[in-house]
């Protein structure tokens, strides 16, 4: 056993002395090689409605440079940030509690199993007809879908809290304030970030759904309306580029929890 | 929880926030809540609908066969991943990309592609579930004990034999989790692209419901997708449970 | 020959260490886990001040129940815990705990984690790090109070854990199986360290280990315990000579005589 850990460790140490680069240089060919598929199936076409590589690259930076994508951008992630800032603040609040009370627990945990489940995205049209077709419409949209993931996880992540930690804390006669603050949520803060994270990715689904079904604004406007006038260079621009957005920030919320939370995991120290 | 010296099953609750429903819609605070109670007497009616049926059907083998795509694709490129270093590092990049990416706007997309109908759905139902399979399958390979597969070897296993009667079963929990996640996902990615699609089936009935603004037969069609949703994750929750005992550490 | 006692909390039947007062008794001590779970039936015991009680028996036996019954950790279903005579319910300054798997905080540095006891008394931070500074010297772990935990062997990770214990300054150190999670090598090393430390620290140790060994090698007194429902099957004074060297006591005839009649002891539970 001693011995098989060992060799993997050799075997990984010596491939980062010069493997490293060869694994970031298949990732960098397997990006090139999609785009030259793409290229290709624009060229053939595969469809009308499929535009190559260049073609929508061109139509993103000219969206970029006339500020048509920025402005979108500005749109949409508004009432993402404001949706995320109220489900995270009453989500890990709820979340903790139900954690630390038995009772909160038991009126709370089933309505949120529920709500994360079931395929909430089907209320979105009926925002509208409380909230418009503004701002506040897309706030609820992102609410109602990254509120549940949040809750859940700050609530499973206190639960989980290490019942041998929360024992020394009581060994050394940690009153119940100082358990919770010193013990019980620091220990839970990775998973409740990690939630965060997922409420991210829901709630970007959420502002999207909302801007392509009820309020024609933001980047989803931009899809929507660019595919109307069958401009589809534009409209691919767009959603790539909401693919990446999201790449780059589901990976940096990422990269920052193994940089703040989780120091036992930090490679290359 | 303990009342009067009783435990009372936590589904309970859902009773509680049911009858704050059938309050807020007596009151007739908010025109989207009717009351619970003509909700249900809706539902029951909607049930027995013709065109209820066939957009169940439609959706249903949608999922379906989505659904078969997903499982068979996922598993493969999750072991794939689990097993091969270099497909770990690359497969892993676009498979985390697309598990967390708003897939919702692709839909238009594949609207363009794949025409206004049931294959969009079923792309739809496909992207929105194989990821989580992919991942949790990976977890699962990744948990297995080496000890296991150099017991398999050392009994002289074939590479097949080593693949369907060791690590298949042994990353099973995880694979099930996978499965029960990428469901609930389908589900949702059929009700997304069927209301934006807006024509086939059960999106059809939802955009015709909230134009005419007939909320309780809005309030029926969702609350049946929610019990199908919450039926069939766990369905397959009880599968995950027969094997829960060798399961791997999860969060 | 060693001197085996029925179920009795005297510590006066002749031994060079009686007339030493018991800073802990436990009186009546009976745990159920539920309703049918019997954990421990009537457990008598004292423990004498300033020296090492080990609780060893076989898995099953209640020997870590007793402990955290001891610690204030666990409630017992009946009897109680007298410290220094004095009736006692749940934790207090003058016991300190090390734990089994260590429970230190992974996202504190070893000094924090040291001075843990201390911070949630709401010492100062000055202080209580010139105090935690002190613990981690005579642990031997100097140099390393940055150092997180997952940064440490598993042995220095339990060394982190009796300097923390050491730090509250409590008369009592309760020990949990502490060298189960260690490799043989680093777990015979901290039972010489833990001999030499508590020769000049002056504590009172109750210590569950399940190695007959190391039972004989620490102890002044041994508590055998019998499995389900938990009792006291005897007690034993090895009266091994502290003054030899570690490798002299372990080629000993007493202390190999009492790690055979032990096991002749023992080996019935298992059959």
């Amino acid at each position: 056993m001693a011995t098989t850990i060992g060799l993997s460790n050799a075997e990984k140490s010596e491939a980062s002395a010069f493997g490293l680069s060869k694994i970031t240089l298949y990732q960098l060919l397997s990006i090139l090689g999609l785009f030259a598929l793409w290229e290709i199936g624009g060229l053939v076409p595969i469809s009308v409605a499929f535009p190559t590589f260049s073609e929508t690259t061109v139509a993103l930076f000219e969206m970029i440079a006339d500020g048509r994508m920025i402005a979108a951008y500005a749109d949409t992630l508004k009432p993402l940030l404001i949706g995320i800032g109220i489900s995270a603040g009453f989500g890990v609040t709820l979340g903790v509690a139900m954690g630390l009370n038995r009772r909160f627990q038991w009126f709370w945990e089933p309505i949120f199993i529920v709500l994360q489940a079931a395929p909430v995205a089907a209320l979105i049209p009926l925002i509208t007809f409380i909230y418009g077709i503004g701002l506040a419409a897309k706030v609820v949209a992102v609410i109602i879908l990254a509120l549940p993931i949040i809750v859940l996880n700050s609530y499973k992540a206190v639960r989980n809290a290490s019942a041998s930690l929360i024992q020394m804390c009581q060994s050394f006669q940690g009153t119940r304030l100082q358990q919770i603050w010193k013990v019980i949520i620091p220990n839970a803060s990775p998973v409740i970030f990690a939630g965060l994270r997922l409420g991210v990715a829901a709630g970007f689904i959420g502002v999207i759904l909302a801007e392509l079904l009820i309020t024609p604004t933001g980047i989803g406007d931009l899809i929507t309306y660019h595919r109307s006038v069958a401009e589809y260079a534009e409209m691919y621009a767009a959603v790539f580029s909401v693919i990446v957005f999201s790449a780059i920030t589901v990976g940096s919320l990422e990269r920052a929890e193994t940089r703040f939370f989780r120091p036992d995991k930090k490679v290359g120290r | 929880m303990i009342l009067f010296g009783r435990q009372i099953p936590a589904f309970f609750s859902l009773l509680i926030w049911g009858g704050i429903w059938e309050i807020v819609g007596q009151l007739d605070l908010v025109f989207i809540f009717p009351p619970l109670s003509s909700v249900l007497v809706a539902l029951v009616e909607v049930a027995q609908r013709r065109d209820f049926h066939e957009a169940a059907a439609v959706s249903l083998k949608a999922f379906s066969i989505g659904m078969g795509f997903a499982i068979t694709g996922g598993i493969f490129i999750g072991f794939l991943m689990g097993r091969v270093e270099t497909a770990d590092k690359v497969l892993g990049m676009w498979v985390n990309i697309f598990a967390s990416a708003p897939l919702s706007s692709l839909v238009p997309v594949l609207m363009l592609l794949f025409g206004l109908g049931q294959l969009t759905i079923i792309v739809t139902v496909i992207l929105f579930s194989i990821w989580i399979i992919a991942l949790d399958t990976y977890a699962g390979v990744r948990h297995i004990s080496p000890s296991l597969e150099e017991m398999g070897k050392s009994f002289g296993a074939s590479r097949w034999q080593l693949l369907y009667k060791v690590l298949f079963w042994a990353a099973l929990p995880e694979i099930l989790a996978g499965v029960r996640m990428g469901l609930i996902r389908a589900v949702k990615g059929i009700v997304i692209g069927q209301l934006l699609v807006a024509v086939v089936a059960l999106g059809r009935m939802f955009q015709t419901y909230s134009r005419s603004f007939l909320m309780e037969e809005f309030w029926a069609l969702t609350l049946i997708l929610f019990v199908f949703a919450l039926g069939f994750s766990s369905l397959i929750g009880l599968l995950e449970h027969r094997v829960e005992y060798y399961a791997g550490t999860r969060i | 020959m060693p001197t085996s006692l029925q179920s009795m909390p005297r510590a006066d039947d002749g031994a060079p260490v009686s007339k030493t007062e018991n800073i802990v008794e436990v009186r009546d001590i009976t745990k159920f886990y539920g309703t049918d779970v019997h954990a421990l039936e009537k457990i008598n015991l004292g423990i004498p001040v300033g020296q090492m009680t080990t609780f060893l028996g076989p898995s099953g036996c209640g020997k870590t129940t007793l402990l955290k019954i001891i610690a204030g950790l666990l409630e017992p279903t009946s009897g109680e815990i007298l410290i220094k005579g004095a009736p006692v319910s749940g934790p207090g300054p003058e016991r300190a705990f090390v734990f089994q798997d260590f429970a230190l905080l992974p996202w504190a540095t070893v000094l924090r984690n040291v001075a843990f006891g201390l911070e949630l008394r709401h010492e100062a931070k000055n202080e209580r790090e010139k105090v935690a500074r002190h613990y981690i010297a005579e642990v031997g772990i100097s140099g390393f109070e940055q150092k997180y935990p997952h940064e440490l062997s598993g042995g220095m990770r339990q060394r982190v854990g009796l300097a923390r214990a050491l730090a509250v300054n409590a008369e009592v150190l309760l020990m949990d199986e502490p060298f189960s999670a260690v490799d043989e090598q680093t777990r015979r090393k901290f039972q010489e360290d833990l001999l030499h430390l508590l020769a000049v620290e002056k504590k009172t140790v109750i210590f569950v280990t399940h190695s007959i060994e190391e039972a004989v090698y620490l102890s002044d007194q041994i508590v055998l315990l019998s499995p389900r429902p938990g009792r006291i099957h005897s007690i034993i004074r090895p009266e091994i000579s502290r003054d030899a060297g570690p490798d002299e006591i372990r080629r000993d005839k007493n202390y190999l005589d009492h790690v055979e009649e032990i096991w002749q002891d023992l080996r019935k539970y298992l059959e």
